[in-house]
This record gives C-alpha cells, structure tokens and sequence, in this order.
C-alpha cells in the first residue's frame, strides 16, 4: 500500500537533493525515450549542454531568451506570495512592449539615454496598469482575478494585433507600399537598442541586467518593507489582516500593479534588447508568460532563484531549437523539456510530502511516522 | 465494544499508548482527559479515520478492522463530532441520507416521504424534534446537534461517540441531550462520552476512563469517584483554578469603553445586536455571558471596529470613534484576542516575531520610514516571549505549530505589550488545557489591575464568575440584563442566557 503523507518538518537538505533527484529521474526517462527512438542519450545530452550553455555564442543567446523569462517568473512571483494568481503576465507583457514601442517611436529623434530609459518606464506603467485591471476587480467586486487576469491575455493579443494589422495606428508602419500592403510595425531608430554588457565574451542583455535589479528589489519589498510584511500577512490569511488594520484591498491592487509592472518590463526589453518593432505574431507564439508562471514555481517564488532557473530554462529552449532537424523530430525535442520539467515540478511534492510504501496495516515502523495528510 | 492495546504514534508523540477500554451494551461510558489527551485520535480510530499502529478492536467479541470510516458505519459505529459535518444549505432529510445508500435510495433518485418518516419516527422516539425539510442554516445549534445524532441513528449505530457534544449548548439545551443520551442507553445502545467537563461526566456517566498524556489513567464507576478525584486523575495533581479577580472594582474610574444603542447586522445581512448599552471602566472586567451565536461576535466586531454598527455610537475614553475600521481601533487603544485564534489572531504560516508585531509593525521601533527593522523585531519577540512564558522553539518558528495555549500566549503578549485602553476578549481560554487557561487568566487579571478596561466574552459561565466585576448576559443580540458579580447567581445568569429570565 503506498500512502502520501505531509511532512511535518522540511528539512533544509531536501531543498538541494530534490531538484537534483529530479534532475537524475529526468535524465533516466528521457535517456529511455532517446534509446527507443535510436538515439544516443548520452551524444545528446552532450549536445544539449552545449547548445544552450557552452558552445561559442550560446550563452549570449540563452540569456536573450531567458530575459522575459527572468521578468514574467518575477512577475508571477510577486503576485503568487501575496496568493494573489496573476495568470496575466503573458498581456501585460504585451502591454509593456506596446508601451515601450509608442515611446520607442515617439522619441526617435533623441539620444540614447533619453529614449532608452523612457521605453522602460513605459513598459512599467502600461504593464502595471493592465495588471491592475484584475487587480481592482478582486480587490472591490470580489472577482476571480485568475479569470479575469487570464482572458486580459486574449484582449492585451487582440490589441497589439489591431494596432499592427487592423488599423492605421500609430506604431503601424506605412511610409513605403510594401509596408501597407504587408503589415508591419515601425522599427525603432538605433539609438532605442538597448545596449548590452560583455563579459568574458558573453553579452547580457540590458534587460537582465535590469530584471537582477528588480529581483533585487523584489526581495528587499518583500523581505524588508512594511509593504512586503502587509502582503505576507494578507496572502497567509486576510481575515488576519484585516483584524490587524491593513488596506487589504489596495494592497492587492498595489501587489497586482507590481507583477504587471515586472512582466512590462519584460516587453519593453523584448523590444529593446531584441526585436526593436512592436511584433504580435513573434511575441504571441513566444508565451513567455505562461512560462514565467513556471519559471516562478520551480524558483519556490524566491526572486533570486528566479534569475538562476530563467537562466536554465532559456538554454533549455535554445538548445531544443538547435537540436531539431531531420534526425531528431520537433516532437521529440518538446518531450525532453516536457520531461524535465513534469520531474522538477514533480519533485517539488517531495519536498513537502513523503510518500510511503507499506506491506498491510499492521507492523508499521515506529517512531517517526508522520500524520496522514489533512491531520497536520 | 473492546478496545485492547491501541497505539497510534505521531513524530515525535505517542497519542494513544497500549489503551485498554470497554464500553458495554447500555452503558454511558465518559472519556476524560485535557486537550492533546489522545481523545481525538481514539475516536477517530474507533470510526476509521486513523488506522492504530498496535492494538485490537473487538465488537461483541469479534475482532474487527476498519480500513476507512465507512467499515466502521457498516459495523455499527457513529460519531457525532464536536464541529457539525453538515451540508448547510441542503435540508435534514438530505443530509441524513447523504453518502448513504439503503432501500429508501433507489438508484439516482430518493424517495422523500419514505425518508422523512423514518425522521419522524425517530425524532419521536427519542424526543429530538426537528423539521426533515428544514435547511440546515435556518436550525439552532442544538437543532443541528439533533440532526447530527439523528444522522448517525439513521445509519443503526448501536454505539454512539459524541465527540464534546455540550460545548456549544445551553445549560438546558444540555439537560435535553442527556434525557435522549439516557433514552439510548436504556434501549441498549452503547454510548461513548467524551468530554474535558468534570460536572457533565458525573452528570451522564455510568463510568469513566481518564486519559492522560495517551495513556489510560484509570476506569472507575462514577458512583464510587468525585470530581475532585476525577480532576487529579485527569491533571496529575491537584488542581483548582487560582487565579480569581479579588474584590470589586472602586468607584470613581474614568470609564475606558461605552457603548450607546449600539445595533449591527450579522454576516447573512439580519439584525444581530439591538441597542447594546454598555459601560466598562478602567481596571474593571465586564464578563459578557451567552451563548454562542446571540450576538457575542457582532459585539466584539463592532467595538474593535471589524464590522460597521448600523446605529449608536461607541466611545472610548469619552470620545466617539467612527467605527468599520480596525486601524482606528487599534489606534484608539482597542485591543482584542479573538475567538478564532488561529485564523484572525494571527497569519498561522509567519513566524512568531512576525505576529508579534502584527499590529506595531507600523511604528518605531518595528519600523521606520517604510523600512522593517529585522533585530529590532527579533530582539521584541525574545523578550515578549520571556516575558509571557511563551513556549516557542525559536521566534522563527510558524506560529501555527505552537499549541493552542502558546497561540494564545503570543496573541495575548501582542496585544498587551501595545498599552491598550480596552481589552475585548472573546473565549480567550476556550480549547485550553487546565494550565494554559489559568495562565490567560493570570495575564487577563493582570492587565485589568494595570487599569485596561476589559470586555470578557465567554461562554464559560465559572470563568465569568471567576475574573468579571459585572456580568452582562446577551440574549438574541439584546443585553438582558446586568448585574454585580456579588449578587449574581450562576442558575440565574443560565436562566437569562437562554433568555427564560
């Protein structure tokens, strides 16, 4: 018989042992899966390792995709320790790069440190403003924000596409036929690239550089403030807060602004750092979002464990790119990451439940036998 | 039913130690013991809810094992818990039948009339009146008592655990639920009381076992014990309760609260208090006696300013407040230990530091300029802790893991430490053992002797008698009448609680 069982105490140990059980159990099982389909496991996961981590350039490229990756999962991480379910990362990153692209364009003419600056300002308003549409939602008409959060996605989708296939908007290019004909948006000038930071050969994006400071941040508001000490005590228990005399509903608008400022700040580097032009389609198949939801849970929501898992995460997506090809099916790329993912996510029960296997009722072993779980 | 050897080991606690125990056919069996006793975790392996790691039931000299509660239903077994499991918006006739399968329930479809005859019957024969196609929300508490004692009949239990089934009645709601107990009795049903009340064991039982610490102290017939003995049995020692509010309180104080035709709804929108007026003076403790659900919460929410009263007016130290805002409450000097410690009192996942400054967390030195001060809290909690005997393994453990007394503690040392005017407690020792409730007590005292205006709201009518200057009963939202602890008799305060005064 195998029961589940609640631990009563983690022990610190497992924070460590279980992602790296999870990562052994993710090897074995696709290694499996690889030698069925004739494969070398062994060839590629080599391969694997160094297209996303290793080769030359391949870090420099990983980082560019792991950067809304770091931006969402802070995202979601700061919304999902007040248990408050942002689910709205994915539009209000639409938002930010809408944002940041109508500054981008507004302010062409002007230098880099003006221009720059401004993008990512802008992305932060209109990412935190989108994200406080759910927010005052729950906050005075007790609406799901999970539901509404969620479905903001579609509209936030919709609106980048109007502004670039439906209409003649002001992001829309249309100085040269072609351009009306086949609809694009307007590249920024070269003065709105953001710039990036070598080091030993690798370049970080301006935008991660950013998005450690606002891990930074995040910790210090949650850690340190009056503010991050009220949304702890609001996400624990609200029946708590409001006995204590804290503004439950502003502070969940406040805390809903705050994530969708992170994940805006997503979309203004997506247009900086990458894609200088407000781009539906690129940005749409992307779902960084979704995966910053992810990215936060496998984080455990701890802002600097964000940083390092996008990281992981993005040279996982990268070298899955770089895999596919003739020999080795798409489909299998996305069962390796799907695979690595459920045993990492599954990993984490571990860390807060023991499973326990036993023959029959009787002769159990004595001692340190936990509740069963809901008796704890 | 036998019971041989049971043991149920949690980490680190044994709950049930090799118990040995019987109840016969007919018989009123009472299972004494202090919360953490290893009550609770018998009954639940007595219906299947737990599995004992050792030991053997046997029912009418059968050994029997139960693998979930349904086994234990089958055999014969029902437990009324001491929180209702009912369904509150389905009727008494649904959730009797609910999860119960017999020729009444034909497939998908139930048959009413069939159903609710059987009730009838039943509720005649054993003088528990109630309305099958009532909705559970609309009954008393007593009324959803009946349903639930009716429920486990309905299923044939032939023995019966009530699991503190007189926490939540009236002393005469009570005296009705014995009548039935003994009715049940006398048909040979066998009864298993389980009760941490000394009065109410020698009240009902035929016999007692006393569990201390998951190990059965003894089983003696009720006529050959006291409830002195029962108390040391149960405790360990002898005990009475010591700490008592000497003397009365002297005229001529500032009053700390008032209260003037102060009305408020309850949480389904009706009127739940009705022109309260109340005076608390300094250093005085006015005991607010009633039971649950007469508008005890409503009163306590309105004064800390959790709930907006809908007309009268509260002041405190003479000036009026606004009222629905719990921040102005605290800042007006308002402390309160609620009656649901663990939801409201306090964030259960935080740490202990962390809750001790629930509320100071706003003020130097917690705080400054927006900025928590993470020795500062460290160094309060230590100290706080010291001083109100907390027991906590450190100030970073989660206050949920503390025990029920130590919560109370922490909430008790948060609310005190912030100098208040007024002290509105509500069941502050309710679920604590026999040392815990005295040391709330102590600290109760204490702060009406630094001069807090305190409003006790309790249900414990000897704690009432023990620690309030005045008593106030509270009878369907209305004072129904204040008296001197002095001239107060505790039959007649019972009287007025069930408003028959």
């Amino acid at each position: 018989m195998i029961s589940i069982e609640r631990r009563l105490t983690e022990a610190p140990w497992l924070v460590v042992a279980v992602p790296a059980g999870s990562l052994v159990a993710a090897v074995i099982l696709s290694g499996l899966i690889l030698l069925v389909t004739g494969h070398d496991p062994i060839a590629t996961w080599g391969r694997l390792l160094d297209r996303g981590f290793f080769s030359e350039g391949a870090m420099s490229a990983t980082l560019v995709t792991a950067t809304p990756l770091l931006l969402t999962g802070l995202a979601a991480a700061a919304a999902f320790r007040m248990q408050t379910w942002n689910i709205g990362a994915e539009g209000q990153l639409y938002l930010g790069a809408v944002g940041a692209s109508g500054a981008g364009i507004a302010l062409a003419d002007r230098p880099a440190v003006i221009i720059i600056p401004a993008m990512i300002v802008a992305g932060i308003i209109s990412g935190a403003a989108w994200a406080a549409i759910p927010g005052v939602l729950r906050a005075y008409t007790r609406t799901s924000e999970i539901i509404t959060s969620l479905m903001l996605n579609y509209v936030a989708g919709l609106v980048m596409s109007y502004l670039i296939f439906n209409s003649h908007s002001y992001w829309r290019d249309l100085s040269t036929f072609t351009a009306r004909v086949f609809p694009q948006g307007k590249y920024l000038s070269p003065a709105a690239t953001w710039p990036s930071l070598g080091i030993a050969g690798i370049a970080i994006p301006l935008g991660f550089l950013v998005g450690i400071v606002a891990a930074g941040i995040l910790w210090l508001i949650y850690s340190l403030t009056r503010f991050g000490f009220e949304a702890r005590v609001i996400g624990d228990s609200r029946q708590a807060a409001h006995y204590a005399g804290m503004r439950t509903r502003r502070k969940i608008v406040a805390v809903m602004a705050l994530s969708g400022a992170m994940a805006g700040i997503g979309g203004a580097s997506e247009i900086g750092d990458f894609r200088h032009v407000l781009d539906p389609r690129g940005l749409q198949q992307a779902g960084f979002g979704y995966a910053g939801i992810v990215v936060a849970a496998l984080a455990r929501l701890n802002p600097f464990a964000v940083v390092v898992v996008a990281v992981l995460l993005g040279g996982l997506s990268n070298a899955g790119f770089s895999l596919q090809g003739a020999t080795f099916p798409a489909g299998l790329v996305g069962t390796l990451q799907g695979l690595i993912l459920f045993c990492a996510l599954a990993g984490e029960l571990l860390v807060h439940y023991r499973i326990r296997f036993r023959r029959g009722a009787a002769a159990s072993p004595p001692a340190t036998k936990p509740a069963p779980v809901g008796a704890a | 039913m036998t019971v041989r050897g049971i043991t149920k080991r949690f980490p680190g606690v044994t709950a049930n130690d090799a118990i040995d125990f019987e109840v016969l056919q007919g018989e009123i069996h009472a299972l004494l013991g202090e919360n953490g006793a290893g009550k609770s975790t018998l009954s639940n392996i007595l219906t299947g809810l737990y599995r004992p790691d050792e030991g053997e039931i046997y029912l009418r000299g059968q050994a029997v094992q139960f693998h979930a509660p349904r086994d234990a239903i089958a055999a014969g077994i029902g437990m009324v818990h001491q929180h209702f499991r009912l369904a509150a918006s389905f009727t008494v006739a649904e959730n009797l039948v609910l999860g119960h399968r017999d020729a009444a329930d034909r497939g998908l479809l139930l048959e009413p009339d069939v159903i609710d005859g059987r009730i009838n019957e039943l509720a005649r024969r054993y003088r528990m009146p109630v309305n099958p196609r009532a909705r559970i929300w609309q009954l008393s508490v007593g009324e959803q008592q009946r349903v639930e004692i009716l429920k486990v009949l309905y299923r044939g239990a032939r023995v019966l655990i009530l699991d503190e089934p007189t926490s939540q009645l009236t002393p005469q709601e009570a005296n009705d639920l014995f009548q039935t107990l003994r009715l049940m009795a006398g048909e040979g049903r066998a009864i298993i009381f389980i009760s941490h009340k000394l009065d109410e064991v020698m009240a009902i039982s035929n016999r007692v076992t006393v569990l201390r610490r998951g190990k059965v102290v003894g089983t003696v017939p009720r006529a050959l014990t006291t409830t002195r003995e029962l108390a040391r049995m149960m405790v360990g020692r002898d005990v009475v309760f010591t700490q008592k509010k000497e003397g009365a309180a002297k005229d001529g104080r500032q009053v700390a609260l008032e209260l003037r035709n102060v009305s408020a709804r309850g949480d389904l929108g009706v009127p739940a208090l009705h022109d309260v007026d109340l005076t608390v003076h300094m250093g005085e403790i006015v005991g607010v006696a009633g039971v649950a659900g007469n508008g005890q919460r409503e009163l306590a929410e309105v004064i800390t300013g959790m709930r907006h009263r809908t007309a009268g007016t509260v002041l405190v130290a003479g000036r009026p407040t606004r009222g629905g805002d719990p921040l102005e409450a605290i800042r007006r000097g308002i402390a309160y230990v609620p009656d649901d410690r663990l939801g409201t009192g306090v964030a259960p996942s935080l740490s202990v530091a962390e809750n001790l400054v629930l509320k100071a967390f706003r003020q130097s030195p917690i705080s400054t300029q927006g900025f928590l001060h993470p020795r500062r809290i460290r160094s309060n909690a230590l100290r706080l802790m010291q001083r109100f005997n907390i027991g906590a393994a450190s100030p970073d453990t989660p206050t949920r893991q503390l025990s029920g007394g130590n919560i109370q503690k922490v909430l008790l040392a948060r609310e005190l430490s912030g100098n208040p005017r007024v002290l509105v407690a509500s069941s502050p020792t309710s679920g604590l053992d026999v040392a815990a409730t005295d040391a709330v007590r102590g600290l109760l005292l204490d702060a009406a002797n630094g001069g807090v205006g305190t409003l006790l709201i309790s249900e414990d009518l000897e704690e009432i008698f023990a620690l309030a200057d005045r008593i106030a009963v509270l009878y369907n939202g209305r004072i129904t009448g204040i008296l001197d602890r002095q001239q107060a008799h505790i039959e007649q305060i019972g009287l007025m609680m069930a408003g028959a005064a």
